[in-house]
């Protein structure tokens, strides 16, 4: 079965176990984990991804600065692109979406929330 | 003379135009006639073949009733049982949604449990409970005590949404803090998302005293919530339980193996001093 690639870039090891937690109950997923903007913008454009779940408050580089990166990526626009953040602010997610994100997601998560995106962005049933 | 036969010619015309519809009035008038007899004909045959008296129609009458009666038992039977059928489904959807939402908090209780307890590092520990307040519990403003061996004052030891300064040490027993630790009770206001004018110094919406084997070890102190969260849940109350003892115990445990370690590098110098 074709799998679907999903990228989680966070640097919190609690967030990505829960996110992994998550999205594994998707059928036919593949999870990869980035510590921070910049590891997640190496392994965009050296691997092919379908999603991905983008943190904001990163060290090194932030999510709104890779999720731009992305963007600017010819190859990477049909990528679909979740944003989860403690930032609830309405100003905070139209810039995220304005960046081109699909999704904005705050925090606490909710799993059955997450994996309602995953589908929505993978197409899935 | 040419003008009054050409008017005759087209007045012929158009009466022989009136005459030919009127023909085909009349034909089609005459086939629905014909149909309308063979549908009659038909129900007429009917009615001889189903009855040839009135007894005989009585008789049909009475089987057709008793059919429809049957008919209707049937259908109430039916729509009986698809109101079963229906509200089993809903009782099944709804118990789905409850399972679902119990697998999401168990999952979010392991996760917290998991880490907790993935590391012997002092300072790794607080970054995990840092961590779990934040994204778990949704805490915008809030402060980590711990309190020293052979002390009783509460020391801030990690903050987050504001400087670890502003955060006051806590006598043990003395204030929300204090007496939350020194009862091992959780010092909670729920439906609150943020304290009071005093700020940092006030009463936190939510006291977690931390304690292991009755012994007061730290507590967790949230002031504000995130923007987004509108009060404390049934999952935010068992994570309140979950820290309580497990945060409690991964810093113990730190604390503990930092100080072998320590006593084993000094144990280890005095050997070597002693062999050389």
């Amino acid at each position: 079965m074709a799998k679907h690639r999903i990228l989680i870039v966070e640097d919190s090891p609690t967030m990505r176990q829960l996110l992994a937690f998550a999205l594994k109950r998707l059928k036919g997923v593949e999870i990869i984990e980035a510590s921070d903007g910049m590891d997640g913008l190496r392994k965009v454009t050296s691997d092919h991804f379908d999603l991905a779940f983008v943190d904001i408050n990163m060290p090194v580089m932030d999510g709104l600065k890779l999720i731009s990166l992305i963007r600017g990526e010819q190859n990477l626009e049909s990528m679909g692109i979740c944003v989860i953040t403690t930032e609830g602010a309405k100003e905070d997610r139209e810039r995220a979406l304005s960046l081109g994100a699909d999704e904005y997601l705050t925090k606490p998560i909710q799993a059955n929330r997450v994996l309602a995106v995953a589908k929505s962005l993978l197409k899935l049933e | 003379m040419s003008d009054g036969v050409g008017n005759g010619g087209d007045r012929g015309e158009a009466v022989l135009a009136i005459f030919q519809r009127g023909t085909e009035f009349t034909k089609e008038l005459l086939g629905e006639n014909e149909r309308l007899r063979r549908a009659l004909n038909e129900i007429e045959g009917r009615q001889r073949e189903a009855a040839q008296s009135p007894e005989d129609w009585e008789k049909l009458r009475q089987e057709l009733i008793h059919r429809i009666c049957h008919l209707e038992s049937e259908n109430r039977d039916i729509m009986e049982q698809l109101r079963h059928v229906e509200s089993e489904n809903h009782q099944f959807a709804e118990r789905y949604i409850e399972i679902e939402e119990e697998n999401n908090n168990l999952a979010n209780l392991y996760v917290a449990s998991y880490q907790l307890h993935s590391t012997l590092d002092p300072s790794e520990v607080l970054r995990v409970i840092v961590e779990i307040v934040i994204n778990l519990i949704g805490a915008e403003v809030f402060c980590v005590y711990v309190c020293p061996e052979d002390s009783d004052v509460l020391e801030p030891v990690a903050a987050e949404g504001a400087e670890l300064d502003a955060f006051s040490p806590q006598k043990l027993g003395a204030g929300t803090i204090g007496e939350s630790v020194a009862s091992g009770v959780v010092a909670c206001i729920d439906g609150a998302t943020t304290a009071g004018p005093d700020g940092v110094d006030g009463v936190p919406i939510v006291s977690i005293p931390l304690r292991v084997l009755d012994m007061p070890l730290g507590a967790i102190a949230v002031h504000k919530l995130l923007q987004q969260k509108s009060g404390f849940s049934a999952l935010d109350h068992e994570l309140f339980t979950l820290l309580a003892g497990h945060a409690a115990t991964a810093i113990f445990a730190s604390r503990l193996y930092a100080q072998s370690e320590r006593k084993l590098t000094t144990i280890q110098g005095f050997i070597d001093l002693l062999t050389k």
